[in-house]
């Protein structure tokens, strides 16, 4: 009979339990994902008992508390710690988002961390985001224009700045992309919402002079076609950014453009 | 090639650029234009420098929302430096301010607009018209997420130029042969391979070291590599005594709130009430420059007016502006008081209290980014090697730098540097690959840390570091306190003799890469507390309570402090430069110093 297997470092197993060892009189835990590729060994769910009085204020600081005080090999990424630099995303309670602005109280007992989902795994909480990158490259994300720059700055109109809010904001934390069952799928011929959105904030500015171009090189049916509105991008982008509707902004954009307008 | 029990991979560019930020950027910009071969190493993916986080603006005496002149950005900037820049760097950098965010806005960066459609400008603390006359509309802006804006522009550029990036590699430490720079070695944390790269020039961009302080703005990669690099090549750091407290982080969490919060008309208030800006700054009030809110606010506090429970700290209001300001001008902030305050801006104030901000010290360069060291009084340039923004000191922040002068700071010196670098260059033959055993003493130093069995973790003696700077090189200083720190400091270096490591792995092994860090900090604590101990006057952000004037006569001149390996710290100092050069304005003579 034929075996089946999943391949190595895909089966997790249970891991190492911290006990508590301090006085706080509530107690609460953490549940990490741990995986380090040179140990040899299959992934595993180490449990961290943390002071369950002061346990934060962010999930970010938890894992540096437990980094500190408890098991330095914990690694995850992080720099700025006020959600505009985009290291620390991961899965935290089955959603996609950044640790250092999801306050602990918003979340339940035990809190599970993981790393954010399909991507290949570096180390324990550190994902590979080279295609993410890719993508995001892909989209040719810089002002596009023929012909000399003026002497002065472009002008461009208050209105016509506010169409790149909601967009240009993004900070490629990938908590998007990462969200989308059909990038999980694709994310070899779909570009995701985090390259779209970028995509469209360069569709949106009219300092831009390639949008037919631009346009032309979304017009494919996996680069932007294989968002079907699940909107998970949506509810997961930490900055309250909403790529769904920017792709589908760009779909309209593309409509018209055949219609000759 | 091996080295020690490590594979090298070798590497061969013409310049190397050593952080990926804004200054780092512009200047990987400006070689790609100029052909060189770059490669632009980096402990985090470009966009997630602390660039990302500047707020406020970009300082350019534009005049697109009233009348301005480069020359009176010049004064507010000597001034607020408190005569310790250097005058013909400053003229240089004010000149070049409007072209170089002309040029940012041509490369895309979305600035909020007037309604003529050019780039929104917004006062900022210490920033005139007329030589001190007026509040200046000067600072340029993307709503309250400029950094933002900029810092990813630059990495679009940087994408449109293919400029060459080696993501998430720690740099190690400098190679150095007699006196010159010939490369660097770097570790890449994805693989954990050892890299060593050979060049005709190295760039370093690291930024500053807040996270020297327990409570800081600052990222928590903020940790001075680059600063530490250079002195354990032999090299001094200029001016470290001058730390900036920014006078508006948030009470507790320590994350920013822009001056430009009080540039569109927020003020702070006291546990009576009381706008005490005004008695401290009668003319500025809360636009002062930040060493003198920070300072007042630190008195009030002292005097027992400060706010809260434990009586320490200030409230900033901004709910009199009206959401629709807060929505169009300050969303970033608005959203950053909601997280980490639980505040609504549109009703209640922001807890704040200064925190340590940016350092205005650093590695000591000329106009064009070249590093500059001293031996028997005589001033020179080290081959090879060059440092940029929050990294470098040329310096045109002197004893205190006002805000939005940074974001100008890594365009105007990013640039000059990449043009200095295309004429040293021109016409030079790529080096030679290294031959020896180059970089050994650096994958020495890393062994070391890596097999550390010891018994003292990084955390621990980290937070020792960090809670010595923050009591006793803080606002106030005194002789009693800087020594006392200086010795906490050589206690926290002894401890770190002992180290302990858990992880041994290569492959990001963030125990022994924030172990390094650490390593780093170290070094330029005991050089910031030394160089403040040596400074006998006050100065900017450098206040004395036992030293309380200015003294130029003895101290109108830049510090320089070197480190050796047991943390001793050697001093000494070299004229500022009173004199404009060639540009089309006088010199501003010292004189009292009023807001």
């Amino acid at each position: 009979m034929a075996q089946f297997r999943l391949p190595v470092g895909s089966r997790i197993g249970e891991g190492r339990y911290f006990n508590y060892n301090g006085d706080a009189t509530k107690i609460r835990r953490v549940q990490v994902y741990r995986w380090n590729q040179e140990s040899g060994k299959e992934p595993q769910i180490d449990t961290f008992e943390i002071d369950g009085e002061r346990p934060g204020p962010m999930v970010l600081d938890v894992l540096i508390k437990i980094k500190d005080s408890i098991d330095s090999t914990l690694t995850f990424r992080r720099s700025c710690r006020e959600g505009i630099c985009g290291s620390c995303a991961m899965n935290i309670d089955g959603v996609n988002t950044l640790a250092c602005t999801t306050p602990v109280v918003d979340l339940p007992e035990t809190i599970k961390i993981y790393p954010l989902p399909h991507l290949r795994v570096v180390k324990d909480l550190v994902p590979d985001l080279g295609q993410f990158y890719k993508q995001y490259a892909m989209v040719e994300p810089w002002l596009k224009q023929s012909g000399e720059a003026p002497d002065e700055e472009r002008l461009q109109s208050p209105a016509a700045r506010a169409a790149l809010d909601g967009s240009d904001e993004c900070i490629l934390c990938a908590c998007c992309s990462t969200s989308c069952p059909s990038y999980w799928w694709n994310s070899d011929v779909y570009l995701g919402p985090a390259a779209l959105l970028q995509s469209y904030r360069w569709l949106a500015d009219n300092r831009d002079g390639a949008r037919l171009e631009r346009l032309e090189q979304l017009d494919d049916a996996f680069a932007l076609y294989r968002c079907h509105t699940i909107m998970n991008c949506t509810s997961a982008c930490p900055k309250g950014l909403n790529p769904a509707r920017a792709i589908s902004k760009i779909k309209k954009m593309l409509v018209s453009r055949e219609k000759g307008a | 090639m091996k080295l020690r029990s490590y594979d090298i991979i070798d590497h061969v560019y013409d310049v190397i650029v050593v952080g990926a930020g804004g200054s780092g950027l512009r200047a990987c910009l400006g070689l790609a234009e100029a052909g060189l071969k770059t490669a632009c190493v980096t402990k985090v993916f470009p966009t997630r420098s602390h660039t990302v986080a500047a707020q406020g603006g970009i300082s350019a005496a534009l005049g697109n929302m009233g009348e301005d002149d480069w020359r009176w950005h010049m004064y507010d900037t000597v001034k607020g430096s408190d005569w310790l820049s250097d005058q013909d760097s400053v003229a240089g950098m004010c000149e070049q301010a409007p072209s170089a965010v002309i040029e940012l806005e041509h490369y895309g960066v979305p600035f909020s607009r007037t309604v003529d459609g050019k780039i929104y400008q917004r006062p900022f603390g210490g920033m005139t018209t007329h030589y001190g006359e007026e509040i200046a509309v000067r600072t340029c802006a993307a709503a309250d997420r400029t950094g933002h804006a900029i810092l990813h522009t630059l990495y679009q550029q940087a994408l449109k130029n293919k400029v060459e990036f080696f993501v998430e590699y720690f740099a190690l430490d400098l190679i150095m042969e007699r006196g010159k720079c010939l490369g660097l070695m770097a570790w890449c944390l994805e693989d954990g391979t050892m890299h060593r790269f050979r060049s005709k020039l190295v760039i370093l961009a690291t930024g500053g070291y807040g996270r020297a302080y327990f409570s800081a703005t600052s990222a928590h990669t903020c940790t001075g590599d680059g600063n530490a690099m250079v002195l354990r090549a032999g090299l001094p750091l200029q001016d470290m005594e001058f730390v900036q407290f920014h006078p508006t982080g948030i009470y507790g969490s320590g994350c920013l709130i822009t001056e430009g919060a009080r540039g569109e008309g927020g003020f702070l208030t006291n546990a009576d009430g009381e706008r005490f800006m005004e008695r401290y700054a009668p003319n500025a009030k809360d636009l002062a420059s930040r060493d003198v809110v920070s300072r007042s606010m630190t008195q009030e506090i002292i005097e027992g007016r400060g706010v809260g429970v434990d009586k320490d700290h200030m409230y900033l209001h901004l709910n009199h502006l009206g959401r629709s300001v807060l929505d169009e001008r300050l969303p970033g902030i608005t959203e950053t008081a909601r997280v980490f305050a639980g505040v609504d801006l549109t009703r209640e104030p922001i807890p704040v209290i200064p925190t340590v901000h940016y350092n205005m010290g650093g590695i000591p360069t000329n106009f064009d980014g070249e590093v500059l060291t001293q031996t028997g009084g005589i001033l020179k340039t080290v081959e090879g090697l060059m440092s940029i923004g929050e990294a470098a000191c040329v310096s045109v922040h002197g004893a205190n730098r006002l805000g939005s002068n940074s974001l100008l700071d890594l365009i105007v010196f990013g640039r000059s540097s990449s043009r200095r670098a295309a004429t040293l260059l021109k016409g030079q033959a790529r080096a030679p690959s290294f031959d020896g055993a180059q970089g050994e003493e650096a994958i020495a130093r890393f062994d070391r840390v890596r097999e550390a069995r010891g018994g003292s973790p990084t955390a621990v003696i980290r937070q020792r570091m960090q809670r010595a700077m923050q009591k006793h090189c803080s606002v106030f200083r005194t002789e009693a306190l800087l020594s006392a720190g200086l010795e906490e400091i050589v206690e926290a270096w002894e401890m770190f003799q002992d180290l302990s490591i858990t992880d041994r792995s290569l492959v990001w092994n963030t125990d022994v890469v924030e172990a390094l860090e650490l390593d780093n900090m170290l070094r330029q604590s005991a050089t910031t507390l030394a160089s403040a101990l040596y400074r006998t006057e006050s100065r900017g952000a450098h206040a004395r309570e036992d030293f309380p004037d200015r003294d130029d006569t003895r101290w109108l001149k830049h510090s320089l402090s070197w480190v050796g390996d047991t943390l001793e710290v050697g001093m000494d100092t070299r004229p500022v430069v009173l004199t404009t050069g060639d540009y089309d304005v006088q010199p501003i003579p010292p004189k009292a110093r009023n807001y």
